[in-house]
């Protein structure tokens, strides 16, 4: 069941826990079944779907601009690409305060550890959209200096390809996220941490 | 204390990483450090042919890499390409200053600006667009001409552009320049004497601000810049807000240039030659390589192989926005350079950082960065 | 009378008497390149600097080229400028092939600084005497000089589907996945 689920869903959002153990023993089947609240299931979908709506259209980008492709995300921003239709009304500096990293241009070896750090400084949930070709495959440049590909070190929610992307392709890969967040499963309260057997 | 101006920061000019020392809010130390964009593009042309190596640096930047191979061969342009390179490298020139200027007052808190500049910036890139398929880097100038011809309708659309845009930049200055905010800010702020300017290897508006007429397109003209009439503007003091200035007034001056290098195209025609015929080097034109033999032999050399230059070197500059942007080839015979090393403005006018700003305030060295105007891609190529 | 690049030459030949200058020959060198030696290239750009009918003020830019299977190895390349006669000039020096040094410039020009600190960091000639020779454009603990003719280029070989021998196939649910039909306010 837990594979096939893994398959059916392979939108799964970052920090979705992992299903937990099947229940050896009678009572704490029904202590599983109590837990997960069959009173409560209508309301936790909803809960879950507004969840969803309110990080897919609130969404607050770390404008990782590096190189070229930071011109076009700066154009988003202008009057023509409006970004803040989508929710994108900011462009957060800190990555405390975004959620969603949008890497935009050619990573080098020497700044590569830097976007680590700033992806794992970011609360969950977030997302990565890797703009442009040389932040998904390295690009035009495949030599000793470039990262080829950003999804080496980071995992990627949405690739937009483009040298560089017109603003247009930025807002389409935005888009699709903002699908894929809709249709992910949200956990809504703290991980649930995997409880030893027969502790209340 | 020690500070860190990461590599990633809210002001948008890429990933440069700044220590300073601090006393307070006075800066005691600045050490810009860089690398973080660090491309590979000098080794990586080594393995290109020169048609090759454009793409790689437009990402860096526009002009110059074909006017250096067009040395290299001793070949030059024909006049109606020249005019319309000029006429799309001084319409790049202001959007260029477009970014600069919004960019910079977004900085200094002057949000507005930022989407006014971005505002004209549209319509330079659906130029490019109509000329070439793409907004920024559009590769359309190469080794003895143009890729292709330019489309009906694009001398209409620039001219619509340069009528309206002294009614834009008077809108930036009428918003800025007698701001007491930004006369605050700017004023004083960041100065730099000419002396400075001239030991520390600045070009461009960095050296014009300071006092210092320098400018490649008087003075080491190309592509025909001698037949054009405009005046470069100087500064006097040297501080940021007489960057501010200069830049202000180049982008007056490249209105003037275009209108003069729209009507010269119109007086060569609306369609005519894009290439130079000098098929050794320049790919011949479509109709001749179907219906002639040497036109294409030619091209199916050129295409395939690259062309092969003469054993030797050649260094061309151009006068970029930012400064004085060149490139040098060493040439060993081959379609592919044998050394590409670019001079780029940027990399330069950084140097001058610390002179700008040690003993001044911290809010200081993001004026001062902004008003240097520059482009990570260039100093880390 | 306008400055020339021959009367450059002369000048520098007149005022370094001893010292074996060697203009650079070719079919196609488009500037007029000089050749000195590496140990008096401090003395060589001091006297183009000072000179009042020379006055090359500023640097221009500073380079290495590495011409492999030719010795010398190494060619360091010095563009000058002269603002008040609007002039180019090139200077070149040829260090030795291992353990290059040459003099640093930067007392000279000051904005020399970076660009050795560059030619270092590409080629690994030493700069005697810069106040602060570490890499600059490439990480600092990076092993090895570029761009030097028998360093690799680093490419990596890019996988497409008829190189890549075990890889995974996409599920087949992504292919069942539609986008959503989203209504526009326009529609």
């Amino acid at each position: 069941m837990a594979d096939d689920e893994r398959v059916d869903n392979p939108f799964r959002v970052l920090g979705q826990p992992a299903p937990p153990a099947a229940p050896s023993d009678e009572p704490e089947a029904i202590r599983d079944e109590v837990e997960k609240g069959i009173l409560f299931t209508t309301v936790e979908n909803m809960a879950g779907w507004a969840v969803n709506q309110a990080r897919a259209n609130a969404i607050w980008p770390l404008g990782f601009g590096l190189a070229c492709c930071a011109i076009e995300m700066m154009a988003i921003l202008g009057p023509r690409f409006d970004v803040s239709r989508f929710g994108a009304e900011v462009m957060r500096s800190s990555p405390r305060q975004a959620d969603l990293m949008i890497v935009a241009g050619r990573v080098s070896l020497k700044m590569a550890p830097v976007l680590r750090q700033l992806y794992d400084q970011m609360p969950d949930p977030k997302w990565v959209i890797s703009m442009g070709a040389c932040a998904s495959c390295g690009g035009v440049f495949n030599n000793y200096a470039i990262l080829q590909g950003v999804d080496k070190i980071v995992p990627v929610d949405v690739y937009v390809p483009g040298c560089p992307p017109r603003p247009e392709s930025l807002l389409h890969g935005i888009m699709k996220l903002q699908e894929k967040i809709l249709l992910s499963k949200p956990e809504l309260g703290p991980i649930p941490r995997p409880r030893k057997r027969g502790v209340a | 204390m020690t500070l860190n101006m990461g590599p990633q920061h809210p002001s948008t000019h890429g990933v440069l990483r700044i220590a300073l020392e601090l006393d307070g809010e006075t800066v005691l130390r600045a050490k810009p450090i860089i690398g973080y964009l660090h491309t590979g593009m000098e080794k990586q042309a080594e393995y290109k042919t020169y048609t090759q190596s454009i793409p790689q640096t437009d990402r860096m930047d526009y002009l110059a890499p074909m006017l250096a191979a067009e040395k290299l061969l001793a070949i030059e342009a024909p006049l109606r390409v020249q005019a319309i390179r000029v006429m799309l490298v001084e319409l790049t020139r202001i959007s260029s200053h477009c970014v600069w200027l919004g960019t910079h007052a977004l900085d200094i808190g002057a949000m507005t600006v930022f989407f006014y500049c971005f505002r004209e910036r549209e319509k330079v890139l659906s130029i490019y667009d109509q000329v070439s398929g793409q907004r920024m880097m559009s590769s359309y100038i190469r080794v003895g001409g143009l890729v292709m011809d330019i489309p009906d309708g694009l001398l209409d659309r620039c001219q619509k552009f340069v009528d309206e845009m002294p009614a834009h930049i008077d809108e930036y200055e009428k918003l800025l320049t007698k701001n007491p905010i930004w006369l605050a800010r700017t004023q004083g702020v960041a100065p730099l004497t000419a002396a400075q300017a001239i030991a520390m290897g600045a070009t461009g508006p960095t050296l014009r601000g300071s006092g210092v007429d320098w400018d490649l397109r008087k003075k080491q003209p190309y592509s025909g810049y001698d037949s054009y009439e405009f005046e470069v503007p100087r500064g006097t003091n040297g501080d940021a807000f007489d960057r501010y200035q200069v830049r202000i007034q180049e982008m007056r001056q490249s209105v003037r240039i275009a209108h003069q290098a729209i009507a010269r195209v119109r007086s060569f025609g609306e369609r005519g030659e894009y290439r130079l015929r000098d098929f050794k080097y320049v790919l011949p034109p479509k109709e001749e390589v179907k219906t002639s033999m040497e036109a294409l032999i030619h091209h199916f050399k050129i295409v395939a192989h690259g062309f092969f230059p003469p054993v030797g070197e050649a260094y061309q500059a151009v006068e970029a926005p930012k400064g004085e942007l060149g490139f040098y080839f060493v040439s060993d015979g081959t379609p592919r350079p044998w050394r590409m090393k670019v001079r780029s403005p940027s990399f330069i006018n950084l140097q001058s950082l610390p002179t700008m700003v040690e003993g001044r305030m911290v809010a200081d060295v993001i004026t001062a960065i902004g008003s240097l105007d520059i482009v990570l891609g260039e100093i880390d190529r | 009378m306008a400055l020339t690049p021959e009367r450059v030459e002369e000048r520098l030949r007149a005022a370094f008497p001893g010292m074996s200058i060697k203009r650079q020959e070719g079919p196609a060198v488009r500037d007029h390149t000089v050749h000195v030696p590496a140990e008096k290239i401090v003395e060589v750009c001091t006297f183009l600097r000072d000179d009042p009918e020379l006055q090359f003020v500023m640097l221009s830019w500073v380079g290495g080229v590495d011409l492999m299977p030719r010795t010398p190895r190494f060619e360091v390349v010095y563009s000058l400028l002269s603002i008040p006669n609007n002039l180019r000039f090139t200077l070149k020096v040829a260090p030795n092939d291992e353990n290059p040094r040459v003099p640093t410039v930067c007392g000279v020009w000051p904005t020399a600084n970076w660009h050795e600190r560059e030619t270092y960091d590409f080629y690994g000639i030493e700069f005697v005497g810069h106040p602060d020779l570490t890499r600059i454009l490439l990480p600092d603990q990076w092993v090895g000089w570029p761009l030097r003719k028998d360093s690799p280029l680093g490419y990596q070989e890019v996988s497409f589907t008829h190189n890549t021998p075990n890889r995974i196939k996409p599920s087949p649910s992504l292919t069942r996945l539609k986008p959503k039909k989203v209504k526009y306010r326009a529609q």
